[in-house]
């Protein structure tokens, strides 16, 4: 049913923590996404002229980057997109079908694509992109939070988080119940300030990033100089010092 | 948004059918349609045509047509889905309005509360149509307050209009009253359209580059790179653009195309009827409809999805 289970108290809110801080921008995540997933829950994930000259297809995980801020303080932030399953999804509101559901146990958002009949509503009801449609299959695809990975009794216990989360070389990646507030993960959002994306437009995100560390202040001006270089005493080091210098 | 040719069709086609069964009905009741037996039965088959038409155009736009019959389950949430209940509920009270015509007679009171009861239907079917795109947070020129009521006031003169060019060829007092309906809908639908476009004009987006990362406390935010080299499906489906690019001269076409002319050609038709008639108000409702059809292209191509901002695009 596309009708958004009613939150009740200590409510399992599956969910992943991205932190841009330490995110390197090596596209591990999505193209392990792409791995596990084309062959996983919603797979195939069909690419079209996979090696033409324009590849396109399905990806449920894109990693842009951005420049933020002027200047010395500018940073650049490597920022990985995906689905934020949020508790207002209105991607599953607005399914004419009911093949768009949250699940009450954990709060994953997910797609049965045995009865999706691909009106393509959800990707316009999504403010952030998290859902794309498989022109091939004809049905829409998104991140499952790799539900074949995370319950997975046949992997081992370390294997049983997301794909992205497995890959992720720099640990930006972390997979937790964000509705447990004695939880990893969300003792990490509140240690580091984990904000939602577009809190303004009211789908209250489960996902949470975490912002890039502040930096010390520091000064951009050309180093002074040393006329003479320590080595500068022996002789010889001296007189190629005086040659090389001319 | 990618305007897709088979969902602007669906929404003016269906539009001008439920817009011409909703006036049949008000104006039967209040005894200014012709009475002849076949010319309700036709009217009530036009319209649901043309209705029936925009609703099979509309599973063309689905990946998967042939399970096009599940939409019609989640009524409660989504709006889509109270549009296919409502468009298959309003056969109901059509068919009824169209047996009671030539048997219990056009005039008779059954006949005009079915009348009624249909036009009640097409009201509901076209605030649902117009409820799908309405009722989507992440398109601002889509979800506001113009957007149902410019849907209704379009079907209602697309509707009236069809309904004057086929009552010319009974009785030309009934096609003038559609007519003056018509005209008096197309401008107001006309104020409405141009009220909508200067609301678009004068509104930012609520959300920006800087709240979809939330990077926005660094300073200004830009994309460095995208994350594939290529187009994708969000950006095809929702970051059209080329429809922005003509938007200005489009505007024209849609006002000149689907209001001033086919208002001067109603005008005309009603004053002069006869054989002039007959011939400029078929002529008032197909320009109308391909006027729409313009319009409604460019509701499409004209708006935008906060998901560009991802992109660097504004939104």
């Amino acid at each position: 049913m596309t009708a958004i289970p009613a939150p009740s108290p200590g409510q399992k809110k599956l969910g992943l923590v991205i932190d841009l801080d330490t995110c390197v921008g090596c596209h591990a995540c999505a193209v392990n996404c792409k791995e596990w997933n084309t062959s996983g829950h919603p797979g195939p994930l069909t690419d079209f002229d996979a090696y033409q000259e324009k590849p396109q297809g399905v990806w449920l995980n894109r990693v842009h980057t951005y420049e933020a801020g002027l200047g010395d303080e500018s940073r650049t932030v490597h920022f990985p997109r995906s689905c934020l399953h949020c508790e207002e999804p209105e991607c599953v509101s607005v399914c004419p079908t009911g093949a768009s559901y949250k699940r009450a146990e954990d709060g994953i958002v997910l797609v049965n694509e045995e009865i999706c009949i691909g009106c393509q509503l959800c990707a316009w009801a999504c403010p952030y992109g998290a859902r794309e449609f498989d022109e091939d299959q004809g049905v829409m695809k998104k991140c499952t939070l790799c539900i074949d990975r995370i319950y997975n009794e046949t992997l081992p216990e370390a294997a049983r988080v997301p794909a992205c989360v497995s890959t992720c070389p720099a640990s930006a990646r972390h997979f937790g119940d964000l509705g447990d507030p004695e939880s990893a993960v969300s003792q990490l959002v509140a240690e580091r300030g984990g904000y939602d994306l577009m809190p303004e437009m009211g789908y209250k995100p489960t996902n949470k990033y975490l912002p890039p560390r502040k930096r010390p202040a520091r000064s951009f001006a050309a180093p002074v100089e040393d006329p003479s270089p320590p080595d500068a005493a022996n002789g010889v080091m001296r007189w190629i010092d005086r040659v090389l210098s001319r | 948004m990618k305007p897709a040719l088979s969902v602007i069709f669906f929404t003016t086609a269906s539009g001008a059918g439920y817009g011409m069964l909703f006036w049949l009905g008000i104006l039967d009741a209040f005894g200014v349609m012709p009475r002849a037996t076949w010319f309700g039965p036709i009217a009530i088959g036009v319209a649901m045509v043309l209705a029936s038409l925009g609703l099979m155009a509309s599973t063309f736009h689905l990946g998967r047509p042939e399970r096009a019959w599940r939409a019609i389950s989640q009524w409660r949430t989504s709006w889509l889905s109270r549009e296919g209940v409502a468009s298959l509920l309003a056969y109901a009270p059509a068919a009824a309005f169209f047996a009671a015509w030539p048997l219990a007679g056009a005039a008779s009171p059954l006949a005009r509360a079915l009348g009624l009861l249909a036009a009640v239907f097409c009201v509901g079917t076209v605030v649902c149509t117009a409820m799908i795109y309405g009722s989507l947070k992440p398109v601002r020129q889509w979800r506001n307050r113009f957007v149902v009521p410019n849907y209704l006031l379009l079907a209602a003169f697309s509707g009236a209009a069809c309904l004057a060019a086929l009552a010319i060829f009974w009785q030309p007092g009934p096609a003038r009253i559609a007519a003056a309906v018509a005209v008096a809908a197309g401008a107001a639908g006309a104020a409405g359209k141009l009220a909508y476009w200067r609301f678009i004009d004068a509104a930012r987006g609520t959300s920006t580059i800087e709240s979809a990362t939330g990077l926005g406390w660094l300073g200004p935010v830009r994309m460095l790179e995208a994350p594939n080299s290529e187009e994708n499906y969000l950006l095809r489906e929702m970051g059209f653009r080329i429809g922005r690019k003509h938007a200005g001269t489009l505007r024209i076409v849609a006002l000149a195309l689907g209001f001033v002319t086919p208002i001067v050609m109603l005008i005309l038709g009603a004053a002069l009827v006869g054989p002039a008639g007959r011939v400029l108000l078929p002529l008032a409702g197909l320009c109308a409809l391909l006027g729409l059809y313009v319009e409604r292209w460019l509701f499409f191509a004209q708006a935008t999805h906060t998901v560009t901002l991802y992109y660097g695009r504004g939104a």
